[in-house]
């Protein structure tokens, strides 16, 4: 008898659908079932750093806005630290770091409220630029898609950052990168997402 | 600290690919270019955890989570039980898993759902629970009814559950959904046949338990959830340091 390898295989994915929001932000949705929402606070009342608002579209390749999104946000605090046991370092009492959101139905439009995040751990002593790990799902989408945010004002940590320069067509690179917006109370940040055609974000097998 | 292992790579032949024109949605969500592959950072190998504190008791009963005092959800009464593993056979345990559903009737509580089947005043239809030390979860809840979407026209999805987990990664996240064993319409779904391997279709379809089920009371299936496994460290993997 030949050696079977035991491993099992991941359960295969499934589209979001067009209901997720009453599965994973309920309240966010209108639909009052829970005391406590998941996902609506990033960052708790403690986080250090700067406070911005991020702000955005995510776009099907026809150009329309996808109004049934959902999105999910990773990131580390103003540290650069995780709240994680495996990120060295702590962060703040009631920093989590992980967010949900879900867009206005009427215009697709979303947006969260969180801290910026420092500079990451790479791998082998390198350095990550702040970003934040987004992650897509929605109707017609099947598998949900992972991307990430960087600050279009850190200019230097962009240029050293090892995924970024990982991309290997250069003008798509841009697409990762979110614009600041300084005209308001808090800095707003600007990032759309394209899921397809002219300017399609660049999206990670992770 | 030792430094952390990758995941295993996910088997992407498992998975439904982003372009299914069966399913008309997913032409225009998908991307055209490859996923950029990307070797994993403390970023993806971190992601969020949840404890206790963050659900009420409860929470995983959708017979009663929405109804009122002394009312319960109409339908056939079930239980939806298993385990999350990893790859590596391991139990996920305290892992984070929600589900959210259609009513008994085939009727979604939420706003954009325009089906003929009412809404039923003591069914909300979304829970959420924590897996145990073993990996296991269970959920009470009513069979889903079938239910019509525009696709073609004439398109009905298998009764099904809507499943999201965590893992302790964000590299695990993942969303799918449970189908029941024995549904006709399995194989005529477009989104369940956006998957292109048949035993992976199988391996979302609960079987029917009986020796779960509580007799005179509630007819239980089996569903276990596999999340992508992790590198034990063999030699320096490098992640970290040198």
């Amino acid at each position: 008898m030949p050696l079977e390898l035991d491993y099992l295989v991941e359960s295969a994915s499934q589209t979001a659908g067009p209901y997720v929001h009453i599965g994973l932000a309920p309240g966010a949705a209108g639909f009052d079932i829970y005391d406590r929402e998941l996902g609506f606070d990033i960052t708790g009342p403690n986080a250090k750093g700067e406070r911005i608002r991020v702000e955005g579209l995510v776009i099907d390749g026809t150009g329309s806005p996808v109004k049934d999104v959902l999105l999910e946000i990773w990131q580390a605090n103003a540290d650069g630290i995780y709240a994680h046991p495996e990120s060295a370092g702590e962060v703040e009492e009631g920093f989590r770091g992980w967010g949900r959101v879900i867009t206005d139905f009427e215009t697709g439009l979303w947006g969260f409220d969180t801290v910026k995040p420092g500079p990451t751990p790479g791998r082998n002593g390198q350095t990550q630029a702040p970003h934040l790990n987004i992650w897509i799902v929605a109707r017609g989408i099947n598998i949900g898609l992972n991307t990430r945010m960087y600050f279009a004002d850190e200019e230097a940590a962009n240029a050293a950052d090892p995924v970024y320069n990982m991309i290997e067509w250069e003008n798509r690179r841009a697409t990762l990168l979110a614009q600041r917006d300084d005209s308001g109370d808090i800095p707003v940040y600007r990032f759309e997402i394209r899921l397809q055609g002219e300017g399609e974000t660049v999206f990670f097998d992770i | 600290m030792r430094p952390p292992a990758e995941y295993y790579q996910r088997d992407r032949n498992m998975h439904p690919p982003a372009l299914t024109p069966g399913y008309k949605t997913s032409v225009a969500r998908s991307p055209r270019y490859s996923l950029i592959s990307l070797d994993q950072t403390p970023s993806e190998i971190t992601g969020p955890r949840f404890g206790h504190n963050d659900l009420d008791e409860g929470d995983n009963d959708l017979i009663y989570n929405y109804a009122k005092p002394g009312e319960s959800a109409i339908g056939e009464r079930i239980i939806l039980h298993g385990r999350v593993l990893d790859e590596n056979a391991r139990p996920v345990a305290n892992t984070l898993v929600e589900a959210w559903q259609a009513n008994a009737g085939g009727r979604y509580r939420h706003k954009k759902d325009t089906y003929l089947a009412p809404i039923d005043p003591n069914f909300g239809g979304c829970g959420r629970t924590l897996t145990d030390e073993n990996g296991y979860y269970f959920f009470r809840t009513v069979k889903p009814g079938v239910y019509p979407w525009r696709n073609l026209v004439n398109n009905w999805r298998p009764a099904h559950i809507h499943l999201s987990l965590f893992g302790s990664s964000f590299s695990q996240r993942l969303i799918t959904q449970c189908y029941f064993e024995g549904d006709p319409l399995i194989p005529r779904c477009p989104i369940v046949q956006s998957i292109p391997d048949q035993s992976a279709i199988e391996r979302l379809t609960a079987k029917l338990d009986m020796n779960a089920t509580i007799p005179l009371d509630t007819v239980a299936w089996r569903l276990d959830l596999i999340l992508r496994g992790r590198r034990s460290t063999l030699f320096e993997n490098r992640l970290e340091g040198n």
